[in-house]
C-alpha cells in the first residue's frame, strides 16, 4: 500500500512541477515579489530610511528578508521552484518533439491526410516510377530534398525545412539554467570589491563587500590620476594611470595602463573599474620670486599651510587659492593663488599670482620690488577603483547567447513539413508548418501552383 | 532649419494622422484611413530627419554622440520606434483602425517631450561613454515600442470581445465594425509580443553586458534592472498563458496592457519615483 502511495504523491508532484499554470504563477509570483526591492531600500538601509518607519515595520521588514529581498530566502526558493519547473516541463514535453524530430512520419496515409490543413490533388499523366523522380526532382528544387518511401504500389515524399527550430524553447529553458549556473558559480568563487589607492602609492589586497580582506597576490600602483571637465562643468573624463606589480616589478605589458570608466584593467582574472576619485591632500604648490632690480628666480614648493622662507628674509604663506578664477580675471583661466609676504620689518603685503601662461606677469604690475610667479600646482588624488573577480560571468554570456538565439529559432523559424503521395495519375499534396500558418499558406498554395502547371 | 523645427511639424503629423484615424473609424472611409497611415508616414520621415539632424547639431556644438542620452531624446526615440513598428504591422497587415490606438502613444511621446522636457544638447558623462549605449538603448526602445503597439491592440481586443459579449446576436456595429476580427487581434497582439519580446532580452542582456565592462557587475538589482526583469516576467507568463487552456484571449490581453503598463513604469516611474543607476530622469 505504502509504495503505491508514495508513487501517488511522486505522481502528483510531478505532475505539480510539469504544469504550465505553475511556470505562469511563478513567473507572475516573482514580477509581483520583485517589486518590493525596487520600493523598499536595500543593504546597505540608509539610517534616515530606518527613522522614516515605525519599529514593528522594521521588525516585520527584517524577519521577512525585505531588506536583502533578492538574496531571501523565499525569494530564492522562487527562483528554484522556476528552475525545477522549467527543467520537468522541458523533460516531460522534449522527448515528444525530439519524436517529431528524429522520427518524422513519412508516409501520408488517408488518416494523416485528413488532419492536415492544406492539400491539394493534381491529376497527373504517367507511371507513379516516373512521376514519383519528376516529384522528388520537383521537391529539392523547390523546397527540400525529400525521402521516398514505397508503401504498396504507391510513393510517399516527404521533405521538411528548420526542424530544429522546435527546440528553441526547450534552448531558451536550459540557457536559463546555465545562466543560473553562472551566477552560483559567481557568488562561490568570486567577489566583489572597492579599493582606493593614492597617487604614487600601491596595494596587494582589497576590502570585499562583506568586509573581508582578499589578498589580490600581486600589487597595483596607482601611477596618476586625472579628472576633465567640460565647459558645462559637467565630468568629461576620470582616468587613472595604472601599473601590476609581480613581486613589487612592474609585470610586461602592464605598466601605466590607462583605465577609464567603460575601458577596466583586467589582470590574472581579476579586474579594475575606474569608479570614483578624491583628493588624497598634500597638494604642493610651485612659484618662484626674484627681485625687480635683477637677478635669477628663486624656486619656492610650498604647502597650502605652510610659512615659506624667502631669500631676503621675508616669508610667503599662501591665503586663498581658486582652482578657476574664471570672470575675475578674464583672458586668465585657470588656478589662481593669492599670498601674503611678511617682510622682515613686519609689513605685509599682498600679491595675486596666475597659472595661465598669458598671464604669468599680472604680478610684476603690482609694483612691488619682489616678483612672484605661480609656476604649478601638484595635487594628490587617490582613485576609487571597483574590484571584481567572477569566474562565472562566461558562463553567464554564453547562457544569455543561448536564449538569444533559442528565442530567435521559437520565434522566427518555423518548421515546415511537405508531403507527396504519388499514386497512378494522381498527385496529393499536404504540409504543416509549426508556426505563422497564413504565411505557410502562401507558401503552399504556390507551391501547388507550381506542381499544377509542372504537370499539366 | 533646426531639429527642433522639424521635431513640431512631426508632432503635428502625429496630431493629424490620429485625427483621421479616429474620422476613418466613424466614417468607415478607406480613403481616409489611407490618408492616416500617410500622414503618420511622413512625420515618422520628418521625425527620422530631425533626430539625424540633432545629432549633427551634437556635433557643431562639440559635444559630439548618438541622441539617445537624455529623458527629452529617449521619448523622442521611444515616439519614433512606436511609429516604426505600428507602421511595420500596418503594412503587413493593413488593419487600419490599430492607427487609432498607437498613433496616440507617440503623439503623447512627441507632445510630452516638447512641452514639458528640456531640449538642450548636454555633453556625454564618463558613464554613458560607451557603444553600448547605442546597442542597449535601441534594443530596449524598439522592445518598448512593439509592448506600446501590442497593448493597444490588447485594449481593441478588450472593447470587441465586450461588444461581442453584450451582443451575441447582432453583429458588431458602429465604431468597433472597423476593427478586426477578435482572432486577428489576438494573433496580432501575439506577432507584436514576438517581435517584442526578443529585443528586450537583448536589451536586457546588452545592458548586462555593459553594466559588467563599466561596473563589475552583470546585475546587481537596480531598480531599473529590476523594472526590466518584472517586464520580462510578465511576458514570458503571456507567452506561456498562449498556450495554456483557460490563459487564452481575454487574460492574455489583459497581460499584454499590465506588461506595458509595467514597461512604462520601467522606463519613466523608475527614473521619477525610485533612485538608481539610470540617472536620464532626473
Amino acid at each position: 500500500m505504502t509504495t503505491t502511495n508514495d508513487r501517488g504523491i511522486a505522481q502528483m508532484l510531478w505532475d505539480f512541477f510539469c504544469s504550465l499554470k505553475l511556470s505562469i504563477f511563478l513567473l507572475i509570483g516573482l514580477a509581483i515579489t520583485s517589486i518590493i526591492g525596487t520600493v523598499i531600500p536595500q543593504v546597505p538601509v540608509p539610517s534616515e530610511y530606518i527613522q522614516t518607519i515605525s519599529p514593528f515595520k522594521l521588525q516585520l521588514y527584517g524577519k521577512l528578508g525585505f531588506f536583502d529581498m533578492y538574496h531571501s530566502w523565499w525569494f530564492i526558493l522562487l527562483l528554484y521552484l522556476l528552475t525545477v519547473n522549467l527543467i520537468a516541463c522541458s523533460i516531460k514535453r522534449l522527448p515528444r518533439v525530439w519524436k517529431i524530430i528524429s522520427e518524422p512520419t513519412l508516409v501520408m496515409d488517408d488518416g494523416f491526410e485528413r488532419s492536415l490543413s492544406l492539400t491539394h490533388e493534381i491529376k497527373a499523366t504517367g507511371t507513379a516510377p516516373a512521376l514519383k523522380d519528376k516529384m522528388a526532382a520537383f521537391l529539392k528544387a523547390e523546397f527540400a530534398e525529400p525521402i521516398v518511401t514505397e508503401v504498396s504500389g504507391e510513393y510517399h515524399l516527404f521533405a521538411q525545412k528548420n526542424p530544429y527550430c522546435r527546440l528553441g524553447v526547450y534552448v531558451v529553458h536550459l540557457s536559463i539554467v546555465i545562466v543560473f549556473i553562472g551566477a552560483l558559480i559567481g557568488s562561490f568563487f568570486g567577489y566583489k570589491a572597492y579599493v582606493n589607492i593614492a597617487e604614487g602609492s600601491s596595494v596587494d589586497s582589497v576590502e570585499s563587500r562583506s568586509g573581508k580582506i582578499m589578498d589580490l597576490g600581486f600589487s597595483v600602483r596607482c601611477e596618476k590620476f586625472a579628472v576633465s571637465f567640460y565647459d558645462t562643468g559637467a565630468p568629461k573624463e576620470f582616468k587613472s594611470i595604472l601599473t601590476i606589480l609581480e613581486n613589487g616589478k612592474p609585470v610586461p605589458g602592464y605598466e601605466n595602463v590607462k583605465v577609464i570608466v567603460n575601458d577596466p584593467l583586467t589582470y590574472k582574472g581579476i579586474t579594475f573599474y575606474q569608479s570614483s576619485y578624491g583628493a588624497a591632500g598634500d597638494t604642493l604648490y610651485r612659484f618662484s620670486v626674484r627681485k625687480r632690480t635683477g637677478g635669477q628666480p628663486v624656486p619656492l614648493i610650498t604647502h597650502e599651510q605652510d610659512r615659506t622662507p624667502l631669500p631676503d628674509g621675508s616669508f610667503m604663506q599662501i591665503i586663498g587659492i581658486a582652482p578657476e578664477v574664471g570672470s575675475d580675471f578674464p583672458g586668465c583661466s585657470g588656478p589662481g593663488a593669492k599670498l601674503e609676504i611678511t617682510r622682515p620689518d613686519g609689513r605685509k603685503e599682498y600679491s595675486i599670482v596666475l597659472l595661465n601662461p598669458a598671464c604669468r606677469d599680472f604680478d610684476e604690475k603690482r609694483g612691488g620690488d619682489l616678483i612672484f610667479t605661480f609656476d604649478g600646482k601638484d595635487e594628490k588624488y587617490f582613485t576609487g577603483l571597483q574590484v571584481a573577480k567572477d569566474p562565472g560571468v562566461w558562463v553567464v554570456w554564453l547562457g544569455c547567447s543561448l536564449m538569444v538565439i533559442g528565442i530567435c529559432m521559437a520565434f522566427f523559424m518555423s518548421h515546415k513539413r511537405i508531403w507527396i503521395r504519388v499514386g497512378n495519375g494522381r498527385v496529393t499534396l499536404g504540409g504543416t508548418a509549426s508556426k505563422n500558418p497564413a504565411g505557410f499558406e502562401l507558401v503552399f498554395q504556390e507551391l501547388a501552383a507550381k506542381l499544377d502547371s509542372g504537370t499539366k | 532649419m533646426s531639429s527642433s523645427m522639424l521635431f513640431n511639424v512631426t508632432t503635428i503629423s502625429y496630431m493629424v494622422s490620429t485625427l483621421l484615424f479616429l474620422a476613418f473609424l466613424a466614417t468607415k472611409n478607406k480613403n481616409v484611413g489611407f490618408s492616416g497611415t500617410m500622414v503618420a508616414i511622413f512625420g515618422f520621415l520628418l521625425q527620422t530627419a530631425a533626430i539625424g539632424l540633432r545629432w549633427k547639431e551634437s556635433y557643431d556644438l562639440g559635444r559630439g554622440h548618438a541622441p539617445l542620452s537624455n529623458l527629452f531624446e529617449s521619448v523622442v526615440f521611444f515616439s519614433w520606434t512606436i511609429v516604426l513598428i505600428f507602421l511595420i504591422i500596418d503594412f503587413k497587415y493593413k488593419y487600419r483602425a490599430v492607427g487609432f490606438f498607437v498613433v496616440p502613444f507617440a503623439l503623447l511621446g512627441m507632445a510630452w517631450a516638447q512641452l514639458g522636457l528640456d531640449s538642450g544638447i548636454e555633453p556625454l558623462v564618463p558613464a554613458l561613454q560607451s557603444n553600448w549605449l547605442l546597442y542597449h538603448v535601441i534594443t530596449c526602445f524598439l522592445g518598448y515600442a512593439a509592448f506600446a503597439v501590442a497593448c493597444g491592440l490588447s485594449i481593441m481586443y478588450l472593447i470587441r470581445e465586450k461588444q461581442e459579449d453584450s451582443s451575441a446576436s447582432s453583429p458588431a456595429g458602429g465604431v468597433i465594425a472597423m476593427f478586426p476580427s477578435v482572432k486577428v487581434l489576438d494573433d496580432l497582439n501575439y506577432k507584436a509580443i514576438m517581435i517584442g519580446f526578443p529585443l528586450l532580452t537583448l536589451g536586457i542582456v546588452t545592458g548586462a553586458a555593459w553594466a559588467n565592462y563599466a561596473w563589475g557587475t552583470y546585475w546587481s538589482w537596480d531598480p531599473k534592472e529590476t523594472w526590466s526583469l518584472i517586464v520580462w516576467f510578465i511576458y514570458a507568463a503571456f507567452l506561456h498563458a498562449r498556450i495554456t487552456r483557460g490563459w487564452v484571449g481575454r487574460r492574455a490581453a489583459i497581460l499584454s496592457v499590465v506588461g506595458f503598463a509595467a514597461t512604462i513604469f520601467c522606463y519613466l516611474g523608475v527614473n521619477l519615483f525610485l533612485s538608481g543607476l539610470h540617472s536620464y530622469g532626473k
